[in-house]
């Protein structure tokens, strides 16, 4: 479904160069979820706007849906994925409705029966019809997440990559979200990449998993893995260890 | 208003498309009307364009063309409320009537100024590049004009006439516009929500129009509305060098400069219409200030 070999991201600014993602290579099945993880700075979210098109890049190989991807991309390609971005406060445009931000993608690929579908987006992710004309600052971070979700949602796209979709949220919130995306990932049957720093949210959703460390691809293990501790390199057991959080025997 | 009306407004869960949007703008006018600063400037600029568009009526069926050598240079009266001008016409009725030309270069002003201006800010912002680069050099280039010796010189070029006024003044001032819309420009392309819309498949002039430009519009309208003042008194200054509306139209920078002869002995004649170009202008600045207040995003 999606195929990328040797991926390089670099980003130039007044004669420094950073070299964001250096040579990552991992395909992703068809109906699978992949997950990244990283700490910050490692190079994850740039690896998933590589593959959106949003940074240029470099690859040898670059593959959504099973075709290479051009650089710039048409309206079908487009439509082929959808993004669901990290800070639901700064993803949706502050002077739309909700009705607003789920109709204009229907608009941009001149898709009938707006009405309808609108209506089944926002009951598909547990929004109720009181939303729909409401204002973006009438909501909450967990419902403005909600409506992100289903704007990615609502072209039927088979990818959707997903940036930390709930690192910006609640705690209660965010079991919330993920079971919402869990649910949404069956009855839509996608294919997805999430990224994220959480590794309990990545063993949660995800089949297999990449570690990203300083642009570079660590290892890629499976969830069972992760979750019982069986990983090789060394950044892994570190990022375990770290992440069970501060234990008073090793203090 | 009733309060039904007013709830049916205000809901914060609103059942359709209309009801949305009418409140969104019911909650804008409500916040502009209880700002002291912007309810003032609102009232000034509401009765200069109520004494433009009724002017026959309020000046009560005297011409502000009408002229009476018998009676010239006569001091205010009964007959005469703010007196008349060196050729016997009533000042009244101009002041009245000079509304008219003021409102006119303002509405023609800003009809050009705030398109020409947010289209180049907006394309050189989103654009960036050797876009960015040319559109920002012309800006430059028209940013480096003295608005005043412009007006002059198209005057000169062209004739005089509230037209070329309107051009030269247009010219001038349409660069910190696009300065404006630009810099906003930046910072909204990089934000998420306009990368989904991107990423939904939206053409370039799909995003600049319908999710950009209503953002920068804010700023535009306020830095506008802060403008008129001195697109007023550009306006008038170029009447009074003669280079405005031509006589016998009554507009103001002409009737100051009609009445500077006789400033000491018949003050009217030159203090009235003075007093309409200062009230107005106060009352754009005004507003503006009070839109500045009200579209402040902080606040919101």
């Amino acid at each position: 479904m999606i195929a990328v070999e040797d991926l390089t991201v670099t980003f130039r600014s007044g004669g420094r160069s950073v070299h964001a993602v250096q040579g990552i290579s991992f395909e992703v099945a068809d109906g699978e979820t992949f997950g990244i993880v990283g700490e910050s700075g490692s190079g994850k979210s740039t690896v998933l706007r590589a593959i959106a098109g949003l940074v240029p890049s470099t690859s040898k190989v670059l593959e959504v849906n099973g075709r290479p991807a051009a650089r710039r991309r048409s309206r079908a390609e487009r439509r082929l994925l959808q993004f669901v971005f990290q800070d639901p406060y700064a993803s949706l445009h502050p002077r739309q409705t909700v009705d607003d931000i789920l109709r204009e993608p229907l608009q941009i690929h001149r898709v009938g029966g707006v009405d309808e579908k609108v209506q089944a987006a926002i009951a598909d992710v547990g929004l109720l019809p009181i939303h729909r004309f409401r204002y973006p600052h009438q909501l909450s971070g967990g419902q403005r997440q909600r409506v992100a979700i289903a704007r990615a949602l609502i072209l039927n796209p088979p990818i959707l990559l997903l940036d930390e979709p709930t690192s910006a949220l609640d705690v209660s919130i965010q079991a919330e979200i993920l079971n919402l995306l869990a649910k949404l990932r069956q009855s839509y049957s996608l294919t997805s990449i999430l990224v994220s720093h959480d590794l309990a949210v990545v063993a949660h959703l995800c089949n297999r998993i990449a570690i990203m460390q300083l642009g570079k691809l660590v290892e890629i293990i499976s969830a069972a893995d992760l979750r019982a501790g069986t990983v090789t390199a060394d950044y892994t057991r570190d990022l375990i260890a770290a992440s069970r959080g501060f234990t008073r025997a090793s203090a | 208003m009733s309060t039904a009306l007013g709830q049916w407004l205000m809901s914060e869960a609103p059942t359709s498309r209309r009801q949305a949007i009418l409140g969104n703008t019911y909650r804008g006018v409500r916040s502009i009307v209880t700002n002291p600063t912007a309810f003032v400037g609102l009232m000034i600029v509401a009765l200069l364009v109520l004494s433009a568009v009724f002017a026959p009526w309020l000046s009560l069926g005297k011409s502000p063309l009408d002229q009476d050598l018998a009676g010239r240079l006569a001091a205010p009266s009964a007959a005469h409320w703010f007196g008349t001008d060196e050729l016997g016409r009533d000042i009244f009725s101009r002041t009245l009537y000079g509304a008219r030309v003021t409102l006119t270069i303002v509405f023609l002003v800003s009809v050009v100024v705030a398109p020409i201006g947010l289209i180049v800010g907006t394309l050189a912002g989103y654009l960036g590049g050797w876009v960015d680069v040319v559109l920002m050099r012309i800006t430059d280039i028209f940013l480096a004009f003295p608005r005043l010796i412009l007006a002059l010189a198209f005057a000169a070029a062209l004739g005089p006439g509230i037209e070329n006024a309107v051009i030269a003044i247009s010219l001038t001032a349409w660069p910190p516009y696009a300065r404006i819309a630009r810099s906003e420009t930046m910072a909204i392309a990089r934000s998420d929500f306009i990368q989904a819309v991107v990423l939904q498949g939206a053409s370039t002039r799909r995003i600049l129009f319908r999710h950009i430009v209503p953002l920068c519009l804010s700023s535009v309208i306020v830095r506008l509305t802060l403008d008129m003042a001195g697109i007023i008194l550009t306006a008038a200054g170029l009447g009074f060098l003669g280079l405005g509306a031509q006589p016998p139209t009554a507009e103001w920078g002409a009737m100051v400069s009609s009445g500077r002869d006789v400033i000491l002995d018949q003050w009217w004649v030159a203090t009235i219409p003075g007093m309409a170009i200062f009230i107005v202008s106060l009352g754009f600045n005004l507003l503006g200030d009070g839109l500045r207040d009200v579209f402040d995003p902080k606040s919101t």
